[in-house]
Formats: C-alpha cells, structure tokens, sequence
C-alpha cells in the first residue's frame, strides 16, 4: 500500500508571455501513494490544474516545463519520448476536466469518440469494442446506454456530459485518474452524485485519485491527504483530517475560516487583499502581504518546506511561534 | 456610520412588508420553426404560481438548481418582463400597473428604489468606461445629484464597498474579480435603492474573496439599510446571508421558512436532500446520506402532481395525482408535501 505511484520533485511550469513570464507553477514537490485518494486545493491561479497538465506533458503554450521531475511508478515522464507518452496519456494516467462540454467532441456522438479511444489504444475488433464500451457506460450509470450512445453530446445534461467523460478516461484502466474540478459546474444534488460514482469507481478499479478542487467540502468528504497551494508553491501537506484539525500554515488556516459551512452559521472572517500576479509575485513567501503573521524573514527568505510532524508538511517561516486554529474551534 | 446619507428615506417604518409576491407566474411559448405557419408547439413553466414576502431590511434567499426559475423571479419583480400573470407589490404599490401607466418620471422613481447585481462582475461593467463613470452615470439617467456633488458622492460609494478614491480613474479590466464586484454594487447603490437583488454575486468568485462580498453585503445592509432578494444555487452561502429562505422546485416554492429551521430541520424531501448533498468542510462531519436520482425534469412538461414525485424517495400514489399546496406546517414555516399531511 506504501508504493508511491507519483513522485513529483521541484516542478517549475513556466508560462511566456508577452507581459512577462508568469510562474503558474513554481517548485512543486509532492508524491502520491498507490491507491490513494489525493486532494490539489487552492484558489485560481494556485497551479493546480497546471501541475496536472504538467505531469500528463500538455502544457498549452506559451508554457514549458522548466525544471523538476515527474516519476511514475518509477519511471521519469520527462524522459519518455512524445510516443511513449501518447501510450501513458489515457491507459496509465487519465485526466477529466471541470467542463464536459468542451473536451468532448460535438460533431462525433458518444459512441464513435468513445469507441476510437479503445480501438486507438487496444488493438481490439469495432464490434468488441463497442460492447466494451456500452459495459463501461453502464458502470459510470448511464441510464438507457445502448441507445443512448448513439447521440450526441449537446443533448446531454452537464452531468450525464460529466459521466461520458469519465467513461472516457477510464476506457482504458488508468492506474491514475486527475479529476480536475469535475463537479464545479453541476447542480448540488448531481454533484453529489458524481463524487460517489467517483469513490466507487476508484475503488473498483483501484485507481489513485487526484482530486483537484477549490471547494473545501469536497477535500473533507473525498480524500484522505491534502496538499494546498498557493501562488505556484505548496503550502502545506498534511493528512485531511489532520490539516481541518489543525491546520499549521496560516494560509489554510485563513482559507478554512473562509468558507461558509452549511452546518452551521459562522462568522467568515476575510482574508485581506487579492490573489497576487504571478508575473511579479511578492518577495519571500508569496502569501505574506496577505499574512497576519508576516515578520520582515517573510518578505526576504523563501520558506522551505519541512516535516514538523509525521507525514505533515509545511513552508513557513513562523509556524513555531503561531498557534493557528483548526474548523472544529470556531 | 452615518456618512452614508439617504435622501428619501425618511417614510415612516410600517409594518407592511417591503415586497409582496402573490401568485406570480411566466410561462414562455415554444414556437415551431417557420415563419407563416409558426404555431405554439409548447410552454416553458419558468414560475408557477409563487408566493412570498420580503421584509423590510431582511435578506431573503432564494435557493435551487438551474432552470428552477430563481433568476425569471428577479426579472419579473424588477418587470424586466411581463408576467403572465399575478402580482408584485412594491411598499404597497402594484409595479405592474405602475409600469405600465405611469408616465417616464414615475418610472425612473421606482426603478430608482430597486437595483440589481450580476453574477458576473466581468460582464456587467463596460470595459472603456473608467470606474467613476461607471458609477456616475446612473446619476445623469436620474438626475438626482446635482453635477458639483458627483464627485463627492462617487467618492463615497467607493469608501461604502471598500475601494479608494484613486480607484475611480482606472478602468475595469484593471481590477480582480472582487474588486469588480465591489463597483457594480457601488453602481447599484448609486441610486440609493432600497431593495437589492444579488444574483449569484460570489458564485464566479474565488473562495477567499466570496467571504470579503459576503461579509461587505451584511454590513451594508446595517449601514443603509437595505432590504435583500439573495439568489443562489450556493447553499452554504444563503445560510450565511439570508434570514429566511425559500427554496424553488421547477418554478414552484416547494419550502419556506427561517434560515435555521430550514436547514435544521427541513420537512421538504427535497430541500432535506439538497442540504445533505453538500458535502461540508470537516471530515469529521456526518456524509450526506440521501443521494437523489436523477435530474431536474423539463419545465416543457412537468411532471403531474407534485413536481418533485419522480425523483422522491418517499413518493406515494398520491404524490402523482394532486399538487400539494404551499401550508404552514409550524410556525413560520411553509412547505409544500403531501408526506406531513
């Protein structure tokens, strides 16, 4: 169970633009076990999604992977040709994005781009094909598949859209699935039906999920270990419950008093100021204009990431002398 | 506290409630395709048959899934459109009949005391106007501040929602998402309205930035006392926000009741699975044990009866044949389910 299936080592995605080079993803390290349930969480322009994008080597342009790492069961993917890539893409990584509508493709129906996915990769005769393909539509519950695959995906719901996706990424059992912010365009109770078709999904297929979300609620209900970001860096890595319980970089801490919970009123208290341009992002730590921590080491020296206890990480400064709390406290 | 002076506002506080709602309905036609022959092929149920009352100085939100016809109700208590039928009063004023009699100036007079804000700050501010134009201009429409005190007043619209004097020569595209949200209600409140409808204002903001709006609502609502319609399909949000809530079925209230009640105890099979499906921000907390089947049904064709029976766990026979009416269940709290009856 402790086999690590990802190992991510100083990852720098760098994005050239004409206003400048933008640091979307700015030394990013953490590893993911087999089997695990990971949560990516962090406002836009944290670099989560492009640290999927970096890891699966689809960085659109004007981005390029600068420095870093990415293994794979061992292996390193910045190493690998584009055509062993192309094989991992899909049978060994999958990936399903926060809107189902533009990745999938409007002028094929369901049936066709699904089927081409499986015959592309598996070598397999149309007609095999096409019966792999209704059992794996019937496994993400999609109701009347048979006839249903027929049509084409504008007349399709967000989350029946949001089904064929995942059927898609999961055609050919992936070992690894990036669901990047999958459920943030659904309606609440079809959210809640995604998630538990998720859960299921990755435990009968014993994939390891990343789950990358801005949404608090999903982190709490649909992983076991946590790694947030902010401004291209990590912040802190720590098991779920450890990092609700007591968060210890004040980053999280002020993002969890931030949100509303529904279970009860409290009072939100703001986090000062805007997410920073990235172009040119703050000295130091890049969270301290926004810190009530900060002292003048903040702004000079990057924090490095260290374990102060068992299996939690942290990049700051200060966190021996702050006591942060945790969501039970409030 | 008292910076912001309201002119206007002096009316006698009744007990009327601020706006009332009664039997309010808007269907769309579906027409066929052609030009000669076009025939109506369908009704779209957008709102059917709702009532409610805001009052005054209250939030009230107005919560559920797309197409249930939460944003159709702003639009028709603000007569963006015509209703099909039924009645919006505003401080005891019927706005429809007024609409439609009364001559320009009343309008604008009216239109003055309800604003609206969008869900999408990037798409409600004309990118070549600076920020003091933006707020301004409702100035020059109505023409209730003389042009020397425009810039005074711009001035303090900004302080109102947290934004400096130097903001006002920059244009929008300058500013973040917030930011810009903060100038639209700055714009809206311009005006000096005394009901604001918020349209899923945080929904396309980021997560630390929702709680600064959420929060800057709240303390203009002391500050100026403003009366609220908060709509969203974000319940986490309305609970923080709203005093009351009601919560919209396919065009239909199908629960009403105070904030905490409702999400406490919820009677409404419907409002109690939408509540469980939000997964809560502790992992500590219980999972979500209801998940509902299905999807929202076509308003073209909604289902007999009461219009939730089809994805209902506990639907009996009953629930097929008979709309169950809006009654009050306890105190305070209306629902609309044949299962407590």
């Amino acid at each position: 169970m402790t086999e690590t299936t990802l190992n991510i080592e100083g990852l720098k995605t760098y994005f050239f633009t004409e206003a400048g080079i933008v640091k979307a993803v700015d030394g990013i390290s953490f590893n993911l076990k087999k089997g695990e349930s990971l949560g990516l969480v962090g406002e836009s322009g944290s670099g989560k999604t492009v640290t999927a994008l970096s890891v699966l080597r689809i960085v659109p342009k004007p981005g390029r992977i600068i420095d870093g790492k990415v293994e794979f069961n061992g292996d390193d993917l910045f190493k690998k040709t584009e055509k062993e890539m192309r094989r991992i893409r899909g049978s060994e990584i999958a990936i399903i994005f926060q809107d189902p509508s533009s990745s999938l493709n409007p002028v094929y129906n369901v049936e066709t781009q699904l089927r081409d996915v499986i015959i592309a990769h598996q070598n397999i005769p149309k007609k095999e094909a096409r019966k792999k393909l209704i059992e794996l539509l019937e496994t993400v519950e999609l109701p009347d598949a048979e006839t249903r695959m027929r049509e084409y995906p504008h007349q399709f719901s967000g989350g029946m859209k949001q089904r064929v996706a995942i059927a898609r990424a999961l055609a050919l059992e992936p070992t690894l699935l990036f669901a990047d912010e999958p459920t943030t365009n659904l309606d609440v109770t079809i959210q809640a039906q995604v998630l538990d078709l998720l859960n299921d999904l990755k435990k009968r297929f014993g994939m390891s999920l990343v789950m990358i979300t801005h949404d608090m609620g999903i982190i709490a209900k649909m992983t076991t270990r946590v790694v947030v970001l902010y401004a291209g860096r990590v912040c802190e890595i720590a098991k779920t419950y450890d990092l609700f319980e007591r968060p210890r970089h004040p980053y999280t801490e002020a993002l969890l008093a931030a949100v509303p919970r529904l279970d009860r009123r409290k009072t939100l208290r703001v986090i000062p100021g805007n997410i920073p341009n990235l172009i040119e992002p703050p000295t130091g730590c890049r969270f301290h204009p926004r810190c009530n921590y900060a002292t003048q080491t903040c702004k000079e020296d990057i924090p490095v990431l260290e374990e102060i206890e068992p299996e939690h990480f942290v990049a700051c400064h200060e966190w021996r002398n702050i006591s942060l709390k945790g969501e039970r406290s409030h | 506290m008292a910076k912001h002076q309201l002119k206007g506002r002096k009316k006698p506080l009744t007990s009327r409630d601020l706006i009332e709602v009664k039997d309010l309905v808007k269907y769309f036609p579906i027409y066929s395709r052609g030009v000669l022959l076009k025939k109506q092929v369908g009704i779209v149920h957008a709102v059917d048959n709702i009532d409610f009352n805001i009052k005054r100085k209250e939030t009230f939100g107005l919560v559920g899934e797309s197409g249930c016809g939460k944003t159709t109700t702003a639009r028709l208590i603000l007569n963006l459109i015509d209703p099909t039928s039924g009645e919006v009063f505003f401080d005891g004023e019927n706005i429809f009949e007024k609409f439609q009699s009364a001559n320009k100036e009343e309008k604008l007079k009216l239109r003055r005391k309800m604003q609206l804000i969008f869900q999408n700050p990037y798409g409600s501010l004309d990118p070549r106007m600076t920020v003091f134009d933006i707020i301004s201009e409702p100035f020059i429409i109505h023409k209730h501040i003389p042009k020397s005190q425009w810039k005074e007043k711009v001035y303090e619209l900004l302080e109102l929602v947290g934004l400096e004097e130097y903001h006002a020569e920059r244009y929008p595209h300058e500013f973040s998402g917030g930011q810009r949200q903060r100038i639209c209600i700055a714009r809206a409140l311009a005006v000096e309205p005394e009901f604001l409808i918020a349209d899923e204002p945080v929904s396309s903001l980021d997560v630390s930035i929702r709680a600064q709006i959420l929060n800057l609502l709240g303390e203009l609502q002391e500050r100026v006392g403003l009366t609220y319609l908060y709509i969203s399909h974000d319940l986490s949000s309305v609970r923080q926000i709203s005093h009351r809530v009601a919560v919209m079925y396919l065009g239909e209230i199908v629960e009403l009741a105070d904030t905490d009640e409702l999400f406490k105890e919820p009677l409404h099979p419907y409002t109690t699975a939408l509540v469980q499906a939000v997964p809560i921000p502790d992992p500590k907390a219980k999972s979500m044990k209801i998940i509902l089947p299905g999807e929202v049904p076509s308003p073209i064709n909604p289902p007999s009866g009461c219009r939730f029976h089809p994805r209902c766990p506990q639907a009996k026979p009953i629930c097929r044949e008979k709309k169950p009416e809006l009654l009050l269940a306890k105190p305070k709290h209306t629902v609309a389910c044949h299962l407590d009856s």
